[in-house]
């Protein structure tokens, strides 16, 4: 085969090379999403009260312990697992209790879940039982919201901050104490 | 002696035997058979020193250093902030394009072209079944290589902040965050902007470089035990690709998505489907399965060595009687199986070989470079310095003389083939003997003056692995180098070249191998013969394949 003959076959084989490279390096497109359907995440790392009540310490007991321990609550390690609800629209999506993290059962309760739903207005209601108590809740927030095509709409927990978070700018202020609040 | 035949190839029967039934054997074959063609091809265009799919794990090098070189430009404008990722990427490719851009898309294109080069060659090595055996070090380190560079690429597109990296970002965190190990789901990062913190940008940086240093060094763990590493393409394969790289740069210079947000879901993406490929399976299936998948494809790529466990020959033994640790079985072992150490015979020699059996492939091209391997000897038994056991160089001698022994007529050839290459079984047949090695190099040139000068053909063929392309790496260089007389053992000056065809041929080439053989067998009788050519003196031991 000639020189000629030869570099125009290197350059065909590179060219094919480039095409390969190129051609994948982006295509074809992906559809991660669709452009109809919005998507719900349920995020929260919040602990438990603890499973037994605590017990305040006497002073004796205080000045029995060495100093750097003089806590004055006596506390079991291990913490009440987290009920939390998720209602749209009527429809509960999410009823789960999450046990507390950790060898001793004294981390916080985590989870962290995805929903993919059709974007629109929906009713919200979420709620959260942190103590041993049998029936109700300790913090609930209700909201009417609008979630538009391909929004990532957040729900979040923040005890400091007074419960559930939307986040979402358009849904202001938290509600606790299972008292309802519209968005 | 053995009952003469005129198929003289062990290798080929236990090859046949080894690949009788076998899935993994099945599927090697059908590769096999693929690269060998696509071999030839460009064997015409770029020549065997310039063929890429020879140098498949030196273009990965390549691409590693284009990547490394243009990666440390984009790093200077770099900026490790949440807006200030996106904005400074978005410089170099749209203001500063002729140069900034270029080098942004060399560091993709180089990356996704190291994907490519380690796919092909972890394919083609499988196929030519340089996997297992002694192999298995290569091999199993190569492994960790892959998670390396994915782990490099992965980290590369997170720091753009874009669309893609804000997918990739959630997905990765999800993924990782389904094994459970970490206190707190580290996916919440990426809950809201005002979750991500600049520092994120420092640690994924951070791991960025790392990842490639830790690559830099299992790649050298992964060369320990090859000698004469090829770690550097060609010149001008070098240069054809790096043009390439540059001219596909300019003609599809890497872009970015629209900048990441948190609050949006992004819908359609531009995969990378050298890097990425797994996220959308993710999304069809599961983390779960993804985790499963992958840690069933690595488990399987670590355990491939033993999937079936390969039945390996005895390795090279050393008679020291008949060493003087000359060094040319340790120079041309292509696997660093042989060492030499201070002599603990008493002779009055320096060193000694020794082989270490666990890298040992029984290649055989130790014996053929010992200089006492000569079949001349006939006063003493045949034991070389360095010898292959089950495939010994006496019993060559007798399969040599068995072969010659039925050959009639004017035109009788001994072909010496290779049971990694062309195979000799069909080529037998009347006038043609053929004996196939371990390794076309384990044959000591001293075979072929033999044949010659004892008149037990009229001609000989010497054929292997395609040139540039030896199943033991090294095999065809150190014979093209002997026969030319420029590696030791050289092959006597005495013996005839016209009487001597070389011919390079894989499994693929076996029908040129027949016809280049027809037409050499066709010529011998026009070429005189040496006078009284059994009568050349025969040597006793000694170094009488140096002449």
């Amino acid at each position: 085969m000639g020189n000629v003959f030869r570099y125009m076959g290197q350059g065909v084989v590179y060219a094919l090379i480039a095409v390969v490279l190129g051609f994948f390096a982006d295509t074809p497109a992906y559809r991660h999403f669709d452009d109809d359907k919005a998507q719900l995440t349920l995020s929260l790392a919040h602990s438990g009260k603890h499973l037994q009540e605590c017990r305040r310490r006497t002073a004796e007991e205080l000045a029995a312990l060495p100093a750097n321990m003089r806590k004055p609550l006596d506390c079991t390690r291990e913490r009440t697992p987290v009920l939390v609800e998720v209602e749209l629209d009527g429809q509960i999506i999410v009823s789960e209790s999450v046990s507390p993290s950790g060898l001793f059962g004294d981390g916080p309760s985590q989870i962290y879940k995805n929903f993919v739903i059709p974007s629109g207005s929906y009713t919200l209601i979420v709620r959260m039982r942190e103590s041993p108590r049998a029936e109700g809740f300790d913090y609930q927030r209700e909201a009417h919201v609008v979630i538009a095509p391909r929004q990532r709409f957040v729900i979040g927990f923040q005890a400091e901050a007074g419960g559930f978070i939307f986040a979402t700018p358009d849904v202001p202020a938290v509600s606790r104490n299972g008292q309802p609040n519209q968005g | 002696m053995r009952a003469p035949t005129r198929s003289e190839s062990l290798g080929d029967q236990s090859r046949r035997a080894s690949l009788n039934g076998e899935p993994v054997a099945l599927v090697q074959r059908g590769l096999r058979w693929g690269f060998e063609r696509v071999e030839a091809v460009l064997d015409r265009i770029f020549g065997a020193a310039w063929n890429p799919l020879y140098q498949l794990g030196a273009l990965g090098f390549f691409y590693y250093w284009v990547v490394a070189v243009s990666g440390i430009y984009v790093y200077i404008f770099f900026d490790t902030g949440t807006t200030e990722a996106y904005e400074s990427v978005e410089y170099l490719t749209v203001d500063q394009w002729y140069l900034g851009g270029v080098m942004r898309s060399l560091h993709r294109y180089a990356s996704d072209g190291m994907i490519l080069m380690m796919a092909v060659h972890m394919l083609r090595e499988f196929a030519l079944d340089r996997y297992r055996g002694a192999r298995w070090f290569t091999w199993v380190t190569g492994t960790p290589i892959l998670w390396l560079v994915f782990v490099a690429g992965i980290t590369g597109y997170w720091m753009v902040w874009d669309e893609l990296a804000q997918y990739i970002a959630i997905a990765s965190t999800e993924w990782l965050d389904w094994l459970g190990i970490f206190g707190e789901a580290i996916a919440r990062n990426f809950l809201s902007p005002n979750s991500l913190d600049d520092r994120f940008f420092t640690l994924l940086t951070f791991i960025h470089i790392v990842a490639p240093l830790l690559l830099l060094l299992v790649l050298w763990i992964h060369l320990q035990r090859v000698t004469k590493p090829r770690i550097n393409p060609k010149r001008g394969l070098a240069v054809g690709t790096f043009l390439m790289l540059v001219a596909l740069s300019f003609v599809k210079p890497a872009v970015s998505h629209p900048p990441a947000d948190l609050t949006v879901v992004p819908g359609v993406l531009n995969l990378d489907w050298f890097y990425l490929p797994a996220y959308p399976l993710m999304d069809a299936t599961s983390y779960g399965a993804v985790w499963g998948f992958a840690g069933v494809l690595t488990f399987m790529l670590f355990a491939l060595p033993w999937l079936p466990p390969v039945r390996r020959p005895a390795a090279a033994t050393v008679n020291l009687d008949n060493c003087n640790g000359c060094e040319r079985c340790a120079n041309d072992c292509p696997y660093n199986a042989i060492v030499m150490r201070p002599r603990s015979d008493g002779l009055p020699f320096e060193n000694e070989a020794t082989v270490d059996a666990s890298v040992c492939v029984a290649c055989g091209i130790c014996a053929g470079s010992c200089p006492t391997s000569t079949p001349f000897r006939r006063a003493s038994a045949l034991v070389p310095g360095i010898d292959l056991p089950d495939r010994s160089l006496p019993e060559l001698r007798d399969r040599v003389e068995a072969a010659s022994a039925i050959l009639s007529g004017d035109r009788r050839v001994i072909v010496f083939g290779c049971d990694h290459a062309a195979p000799l079984d069909r080529l037998a047949g009347d006038g043609i003997g053929t004996l196939s090695l371990p390794c076309i190099a384990a044959l000591p040139p001293s075979f072929i003056d033999y044949v010659l000068s004892r008149d037990l053909a009229d001609g000989v063929v010497i054929t292997g692995c395609r040139d540039g392309e030896c199943f033991n790496r090294y095999g065809v260089d150190w014979m093209t180098a002997r026969l030319a007389s420029e590696r030791d053992p050289y092959l006597r000056k005495r013996v005839p070249r016209a009487r001597l065809l070389t011919c390079w041929a894989a499994a693929a080439d076996r029908t040129m191998l027949a016809s280049k053989i027809e037409l050499f067998r066709a010529g011998l009788p026009a070429v005189p013969k040496p006078a009284a050519p059994h009568l050349q003196p025969a040597v006793a031991g000694g170094d009488d394949s140096n002449g």
